[in-house]
């Protein structure tokens, strides 16, 4: 007796099962993580009182935006690009005393920042980027890498010894513990002024 | 005469029948692998572009906030809202919940909590620097402005 035997087509199921993983890998975003770091001060109460510290004009580069989103650099409204502020901010850290009107050294070199509460995000993020721009590309130079390179290094520096090396060397650790050349940015209380 | 035709006698095809085996094996390892956010995201979320962009190392000790204008104009309005988790916050409650994002992790990492804030280019300064306040009384001051790679330089 001749019996048929019960069977499921199963050649569709490969696409089956294809069209499914497509449909995973459209939908599904891979979270991205990166982004701009930094350090915020320790809360306003914890400042002991009554420490008002002179910094010498000289020290300080000031970069101001307004609620237009146009900036102030060293007091000369500023049109040009981001890569002209990032080097001019290379000059100022590097100095060294040598333009009297610039900073002393490195280690006294503040870039200061300040905002209104109206500037948008993404004037504040460009100005962020040029100043961080300029202390890697700094960082990147002396301890002789790219600076994709310093930048991976700076977000893990104890991955593995030259890491840690190099990171050492492009900041230029001192005995004490201090480095030579500090991240010395300081992000103003943003003003009132609006508009 | 004698015959010296070869005798053919394998296949021709590619076996098929395991074909959908390897497949769903890549599925699955897809869905276990890929993480699938928990929170809907109720605010606008236009990143910003940077160059000098970078990573944590660990991962699991970063808690995200967002900023934007709500995506639901006629119910929130359209001033930048603070998101934390599900909800919409104010700048006072930042204190409360890096608590409790602090409380989920490990004792020794709870100082080295990093906030990404997820914030909307149109957003402002004003509101951004309220939660840095919050955030530097929480005693939560590694920060992470997150952002895009920039294509042209």
């Amino acid at each position: 007796m001749a019996r048929s035997t019960p069977e499921i087509p199963n050649a569709s199921m490969a696409d089956i099962a294809f069209l499914l993983l497509t449909f995973f890998l459209m939908t599904t975003t891979v979270a991205s993580d990166k982004g701009l770091m930094i350090q915020l001060p320790p809360p306003p109460e914890a400042l002991p009182p009554d420490t008002d510290v002179e910094i010498p004009e000289r020290n300080l580069f000031k970069i101001q935006v307004n609620s237009f989103d146009r900036l102030l650099v060293e007091g000369e409204p500023w049109t040009a690009s981001n890569r002209e502020l990032t080097d001019k901010i290379k000059g100022f850290i590097l100095n060294n005393g040598q333009d009297p009107t610039s900073s002393d050294n490195p280690q006294k070199a503040i870039v200061s920042f300040k905002t209104d509460r109206g500037t948008t995000h993404k004037a504040f993020i460009d100005v962020l980027d040029a100043i961080q721009a300029a202390y890697h590309e700094i960082y990147a130079e002396r301890a002789g890498v790219t600076v994709d390179r310093w930048r991976e290094i700076a977000s893990d520096p104890n991955a593995d010894p030259q890491a840690r090396q190099q990171y050492d060397k492009g900041r230029g650790l001192l005995p004490n513990g201090g480095v030579e050349i500090p991240m010395a940015l300081s992000i103003a209380e943003p003003t009132k002024v609006g508009g | 005469m004698s015959k010296f035709k070869k005798k053919v006698n394998t296949k021709q095809e590619i076996p098929t029948s395991s074909m959908p085996d390897v497949v769903f094996m890549l599925l699955f390892f897809f869905m276990v692998t890929t993480k699938m956010r928990e929170t809907n995201i109720n605010v606008e979320q236009h990143m910003p572009q940077a160059t000098q962009l970078r990573t944590l190392a660990k991962k699991s000790l970063i808690s995200y906030l967002y900023i934007g204008s709500p995506k639901k104009i006629d119910q929130f309005g359209k001033e930048p809202k603070i998101q934390a988790n599900d909800v919409f916050i104010e700048p006072k409650g930042v204190i409360q919940w890096v608590n409790s994002e602090k409380a989920k992790l490990d004792e020794v990492d709870r100082d080295a909590i990093t906030i990404s804030l997820k914030v909307d280019v149109e957003s402002k300064r004003g509101l951004i620097a309220d939660v840095e306040t919050e955030l530097r009384r929480a005693n939560a001051r590694k920060l992470l402005y997150s952002a895009n790679q920039k294509i042209d330089r």
